[in-house]
């Protein structure tokens, strides 16, 4: 039966070839490898989801009278979208658990987008020739939080409505374009008629489709350039060592996904995400406090927090305070991310294939300067609730600010240099593990002969 | 995990999806419950997710496999041939010159078209946010439209208004704010904006624009939920701690013939965040 299906597919396109190499295809294992696949898969949740939700959501900010089954909000003014996204969760059967667990897989999409940039960083994988696909992979997770932003702003809330008044004040400080910019996306001043409508057709049709089509590519080339593997007997420059697609990779993947969609569904089921009932309906007059976005724009919240009341003046023109921590910092941020792999090689003078991978210990300049960046964008993700911490620790606001300030500028650089020592000493101690090295390795001063193993 | 075993393992896992699928349907049937939905379709997905890798983990071949990996670029004389081929069609379409030089100019007013459409997704910017619909005379009215009187706004208190028929006006609100007798400190040639030692600044934050909402009455300072811009109404609403660099705008207040409080002109300045064209100074 299957082979009268493989032999009709092959005479017509000559399919039988492809299909043994691809089932022959083998793949490493680590354990490390599976992180990109959680992103892959909270994608396809998302996909699921997402397209059950759109049946119900109505993306129009026309005024209208709340009367659904939520009487604490009975005949309250609200817009359509508003109206719609309590009635998914209140009055559509299973709605509530659809929209949740469309929101956790959000973020845990975007978390395993960064922790997978995260191991491809430290093990050096985006070398030559993977440099092409971590560009890829850069705007993959630009798009990533670009959709969740959009998506976390269509229920027409006081915390949605909140964070797109910031999203739009940062576009105006753009110099020269800025306003211009924020009329043309916003569709005028804020909060402006057709924004909801606009933004859905961006979260559910323009990104989505960026996101699938880049998606092909990424997963393309790692089909076509085959997967990096660590170091160790029998693996080589030019081999991989591994497990065959079929059937155990398939078997444990797709094993993968259907626990990443459990986790994903009780997330969704048990722990509330978003009650925007509880926000009410967005009024440019009123805000929450505290009010804090999701995690992924943690960092640029933080920042725009921490950044002093500067602001330039001249020759009668003004770059407000905003855009600097809200666009020059992510811009470089990207910018150097995009960057890095070229900048690598250039400093390293290396412009050689790479297939096996780094021990992130093997490599300590790299390892530390990625520590002290990761620390940086968790200091500042941690400012972002600094309202947070200053009513838990009874501290004023300011002072609490203030701290954060110094912490930004010295915790960072002295976890790198932390790191950069430990890891030296690691290497030059040939133990196995930190806790294995012998204490007289970090009196060391020079090259003393390593203990060996 | 010998043969028996594994096999005991995977099936139990396998079970309990089935039993989780049925039990979500009969939650879904009975009327739902989110907690249940979530549950059991997690069990589900789970049962299976874990059944399966299990599987893969008894009986499957694991690792131990090699591959060649080819070469993908295997030298000079393939990309030299592609180079080639490359120039071999400029060859012929360098023989019309003309024609590329057409086409091109054909593309490039194509571009040029396809510009405009986009400028259809807003509005013109410019005086819109600079202006408000506050001018002399207008009345300041509450969320409900009603008109506020001087001996509304008590001292220590604050009242969102806006300018009368524009409730819909985002960069018009404005907060109403009693002084203590004796507190306040104009700013220069603001001295008669004040009525009864009620005035009025913009409710929208300079910093990016989040409403001004919090209200301390005994220091007479103005917090910002958002990123904690604190305004020292009693001194102009000047910024006195976090982002915020410039002072809330004030609105000029009068009374009209009814004895209701009007505005007597438009905001000292553009409300809300900065932008490259904002007029620096009052107006």
């Amino acid at each position: 039966m299957i082979g009268r299906l493989l032999t009709a597919l092959d005479r017509r396109l000559g399919a039988a070839s492809f299909a043994k190499r691809a089932l022959d295809k083998v793949f490493p294992d680590h354990w490390s490898f599976m992180l990109g696949e959680i992103a892959l898969y909270s994608l396809l949740v998302l996909v699921v989801t997402g397209v059950f939700l759109t049946f119900f959501f109505d993306p129009s900010q026309a005024a209208t009278v709340y009367q659904g089954s939520y009487s604490p909000l009975a005949g309250a003014d609200v817009s359509q979208a508003y109206r719609s996204v309590v009635g998914i969760s209140f009055d559509v059967r299973a709605g509530l658990v659809m929209r949740q667990t469309h929101h956790w897989a959000a973020l845990v999409f975007v978390g395993a987008i960064v922790v997978h940039l995260g191991r491809v960083f430290f093990t050096g994988a985006f070398r030559k020739p993977r440099d092409i696909n971590w560009i890829v992979g850069v705007t993959l997770l630009i798009l990533a939080i670009a959709n969740g932003f959009t998506g976390y702003s269509l229920p027409d809330d006081t915390l949605s409505g909140t964070g797109l008044r910031v999203a739009y004040s940062f576009a105006l400080s753009i110099p020269l374009v800025g306003e211009w910019l924020a009329f043309l996306v916003f569709g005028g001043e804020y909060p402006a008629e057709g924004m909801i409508p606009r933004l859905y057709s961006v979260h559910i049709m323009v990104v989505p489709i960026l996101i699938g089509a880049l998606l092909a590519l990424h997963l393309g080339l790692v089909w076509h350039q085959k997967h990096t593997q660590f170091p160790g007997k029998g693996r080589t420059e030019h081999n991989v060592v591994g497990s065959r697609l079929w059937p155990t990779y398939a078997m444990k993947s797709v094993g993968l996904f259907f626990v990443v969609a459990a986790v994903l569904f009780v997330l969704g089921g048990l722990v509330q995400i978003n009650p925007i009932w509880l926000y009410g309906p967005y009024d440019p007059a009123s805000a929450s406090s505290p009010a804090q976005p999701d995690w992924y724009l943690g960092w640029t919240e933080g920042a725009v927090r921490l950044f002093p009341s500067w602001e330039l003046s001249m020759a009668g023109r003004e770059i407000p305070n905003p855009f600097f921590p809200g666009v020059l910092l992510p811009g470089l941020t990207f910018l150097i991310i995009y960057a890095w792999p070229f900048l690598e090689a250039r400093f390293t003078r290396d412009h050689e294939i790479h297939n096996l991978l780094d021990r992130p210990r093997d490599r300590p300049l790299r390892t530390a300067l990625g520590v002290t960046t990761f620390t940086f964008y968790f200091v500042l993700f941690l400012a972002a609730s600094n309202d947070l911490i200053a009513k838990w620790l009874s501290v004023d606001i300011h002072t609490v600010t203030s701290t954060f300030r110094w912490l930004l500028l010295l915790v960072p650089p002295l976890v790198g240099l932390l790191t950069l020592l430990l890891l030296r000493t690691l290497v030059r101690s040939g133990a196995d593990r930190l806790t294995e090295i012998p204490i007289g390795a970090f009196g060391g001063s020079g090259r003393k002969n390593p203990p060996g193993k | 995990m010998n043969g028996r075993r594994g096999t005991q393992v995977v099936a139990i896992a396998l079970a309990a999806s089935i039993v989780g699928s049925l039990a979500a349907v009969v939650v879904y049937a009975l009327g739902g419950a989110p907690h249940l939905e979530g549950v059991f379709i997690g069990v589900a997905l789970g049962g299976l997710g874990v059944g399966l890798i299990l599987w893969a983990k008894a009986f499957l071949p694991e690792g131990g496999e090699v591959q060649e990996r080819e070469n993908l670029a295997p030298g000079a004389k393939e990309e030299s041939a592609a180079e080639e081929s490359l120039q071999r069609g400029v060859r012929e379409l360098d023989r019309r010159r003309f024609l590329v030089r057409m086409a091109a100019g054909a593309v490039g007013a194509l571009g040029l078209a396809a510009v405009f459409p986009i400028r259809s997704l807003g509005a013109r910017p410019g005086d819109v946010l600079i202006d408000t619909p506050w001018s002399d005379g207008v009345r300041a009215v509450d969320s409900s439209g009603n008109p506020i009187a001087a001996t509304d706004v008590e001292i220590g208190q604050v009242t969102t208004v806006y300018p009368e028929g524009h409730l819909q006006a985002a960069d018009a609100i404005t907060l109403l704010i009693g002084l203590p007798p004796g507190t306040d400190v104009p700013v220069p040639g603001r001295e008669s904006w004040s009525v009864d030692g009620i005035v009025a600044y913009s409710k929208i934050c300079t910093h990016v624009g989040c409403p001004v909402g919090l209200y301390e009455p005994t220091t007479q300072q103005l917090f910002c939920p958002c990123h904690q811009s604190v305004f020292q109404v009693s001194n102009g609403a000047r910024p006195t701690g976090g982002p915020a660099t410039r002072a809330l705008p004030q609105l000029p207040l009068g009374v009209d013939d009814n004895g209701w409080i009007v505005a007597r002109g438009g905001f000292s300045e553009a409300p809300g965040p900065g932008f490259w064209s904002r007029p620096l100074g009052d107006r």
